[in-house]
């Protein structure tokens, strides 16, 4: 990574967005405060030097412990995180962009947690968005077309939720 | 639509135009490349919108890699693109040698680069044969498969299957190779090589086949790079990228001293194209037979990087060394890896927690972003287009639902 002269232009030109990095870490990370996500990636790819013009991976990652006597060893609050995979193609440099988010909105279980969507700075995530939300239950604000990608479109649940138990049945076929 | 057509009670649901029709593609369907649902509205002929449904091979691969150690995740890797799983399987045990900061043995290495080019030409040869396949002609298809099943019994001399194999393992590989495999393997290529000017002339130079791929599904190098997509498709559109030479440390390392060239078109030419067919005047940079011919040129480099592979392997001196054991401890942290996979870029996440089952594992599938661009590459074209363009894009629907 070319030093983190793109990172203080970074701060520069969106106040608040980066709120932590390791860049000694095997992936070099920034974190990302959730409501200044769509301004930084439109930054990283609009007028950052590097052009980080390749988004190439968002994954949600569910930061909970259903154990409880595990749980109660953990170092971390129980939130979602989102990983941003950016790459680009003309520098051939790589970026991971996290940021924290509730596991659920207002804390209400059930009502996923909301998030600017990147479609309008990357068109490919139009169907990783789709992907986190159907799997890993994100709500993606700004999202054109945010509904089940992989699961059918009538399935309750977020599947990758460690908390997630499989439907006692599923149009009269047995789930557990 | 109309104001007399809203208030007739008799017109339900979709908003169709009279002249329009919703005609489906799928689940079940010979030219889909698996199941894939493909909703076209279309006008007469022409396509207006095209709508991929998928999800109908989705095995949540990823919530069971939370409940398996890393090595023992490898054969779920296998099953996701399942033509061409050595390749699959070395993205993933990549991606967990990158977080364990472990450097596999020099023969190792060598054997891997080896394995994993001839999963590419075995990969490449479904995706010629088939692509004949869903334009209607069924030699190439069998032609192509002739041939990958002789390294299919290659494959299964090494470890023992033919599509799944589990055989490239965190740490090295599961097992060396027979007595008397690299003779046999070198006796394939030399087998092969006259074998590719039949599929030049069967397809490649092949009227109908030009006139069906020829300046169809024109992608741009801004539109791919914008979706996401990875490998041949990108390569045809003429950008050059190719993890081999490009990619992370950890994996060009592997590629160390190997010496090929990217299959990309550079200012009008493509590597060594005079002892190829000339690219047909109708074809567009970035149509589907620029997609197709990539793959033809990526084969022969993959032959001539197996052989290098075969002469490094057989003069290294040392030995493979063992994979590292199944409930080996990972550290805390995370690692992501991209790999240059036949279909494209795959890459593998990894998130531990200092347990030997990771807390997350992901898989991004190079076919997932490539299918993505197909709504836009099939806007105005023709129904008997669609499959062209589709098969095209070389997809494979274990990879894109995992």
């Amino acid at each position: 990574m070319r030093g983190p002269v793109f990172i203080d232009e970074l701060e520069a030109a969106v106040p608040g967005a980066v709120i932590g990095r390791n860049l000694e870490a095997i992936d070099p990370w920034l974190e990302i405060a959730a409501d200044q996500l769509l301004p930084a990636c439109r930054w990283l790819k609009d007028s950052c030097e590097i052009r980080f013009n390749g988004l190439q991976c968002i994954t949600a990652v569910d930061w909970f412990e259903p154990d409880p006597k595990k749980a109660a060893k953990v170092s971390w609050e129980p939130h979602t995180e989102l990983v941003y995979h950016l790459w680009s193609t003309i520098s051939r440099v790589s970026l991971v962009l996290k940021t924290k988010l509730p596991r659920w909105q207002d804390d209400t279980p059930g009502k996923p947690p909301e998030v600017a969507s990147v479609v309008g700075v990357w068109r490919g995530a139009d169907w990783h968005e789709r992907e986190v939300y159907d799997l890993s239950g994100v709500l993606f604000v700004g999202h054109p077309d945010l509904r089940r990608i992989l699961c059918p479109e009538d399935w309750e649940g977020f599947p990758l939720r460690k908390d997630y138990e499989m439907p006692l049945e599923y149009h009269g076929m047995r789930g557990r | 639509m109309s104001q007399v057509l809203e208030d007739d009670q008799r017109i339900v649901e979709f908003d169709v135009r009279t002249d329009e029709m919703l005609v489906n593609m799928g689940p079940q369907h010979p030219s889909t490349h698996g199941v894939l649902r493909l909703v076209l509205r279309t006008d007469g002929e022409i396509v207006s919108e095209l709508e991929p449904h998928i999800g109908y091979l989705h095995r949540c691969a990823e919530k069971i890699g939370e409940n398996l150690t890393a090595r023992q995740w490898i054969p779920y890797t296998d099953r996701m693109d399942y033509l061409a799983a050595m390749n699959m399987n070395l993205g993933w045990s990549l991606a967990v040698e990158k977080l364990l900061r472990y450097e596999v043995s020099e023969k190792a290495r060598h054997l891997r680069v080896l394995i994993a080019e001839l999963g590419r030409i075995a990969s490449h040869l479904v995706g010629m044969g088939a692509y004949g396949l869903d334009l209607g002609t069924f030699s190439p298809f069998l032609y192509a498969f002739r041939e990958r099943e002789k390294i299919l019994d290659l494959f299964e001399e090494a470890c023992g299957a033919r599509l799944t194999y589990s055989y490239i393992t965190v740490g090295g590989l599961t097992a060396d190779l027979p007595p008397g495999w690299l003779q046999r393997c070198e006796a394939f290529l030399d087998q092969f090589e006259p074998v590719i000017r039949e599929y030049h002339t069967l397809l490649t130079t092949n009227a109908i086949f030009v006139k069906r791929t020829a300046g169809i599904g024109v992608l741009s190098p801004e539109m791919a790079i914008d979706y996401g997509c990875t490998g041949p498709v990108l390569r045809g559109s003429g950008v050059d990228i190719d993890l081999r030479r490009d990619g992370e440390s950890i994996y060009t390392a592997m590629y160390d001293g190997y010496a090929f060239e990217v299959a990309v078109m550079k200012n009008g030419h493509y590597p060594r194209d005079h002892e190829y067919p000339a690219v047909p005047r109708d074809a567009v940079l970035g149509d589907c037979w620029h997609r197709f011919f990539v793959r033809m040129l990526e084969v022969v480099q993959s032959m001539d990087l197996v052989r290098q592979s075969i002469d490094r392997y057989s003069r290294c001196k040392g030995s493979l060394g063992e994979p590292l054991k199944l409930a080996e401890k990972l550290p805390a942290g995370d690692a992501y890896l991209e790999t240059e996979c036949p279909k494209g870029q795959m890459g593998f996440y990894l998130i531990s927690d200092g347990s030997a089952i990771p807390w997350r594992v992901r898989a991004r599938s190079s076919s997932f972003s490539n299918l993505a661009v197909s709504p836009e590459l099939c806007r105005g074209c023709l129904i008997a287009d669609v499959p062209a363009v589709v098969g095209s894009l070389d997809v494979v629907m274990g990879e894109i639902d995992r």
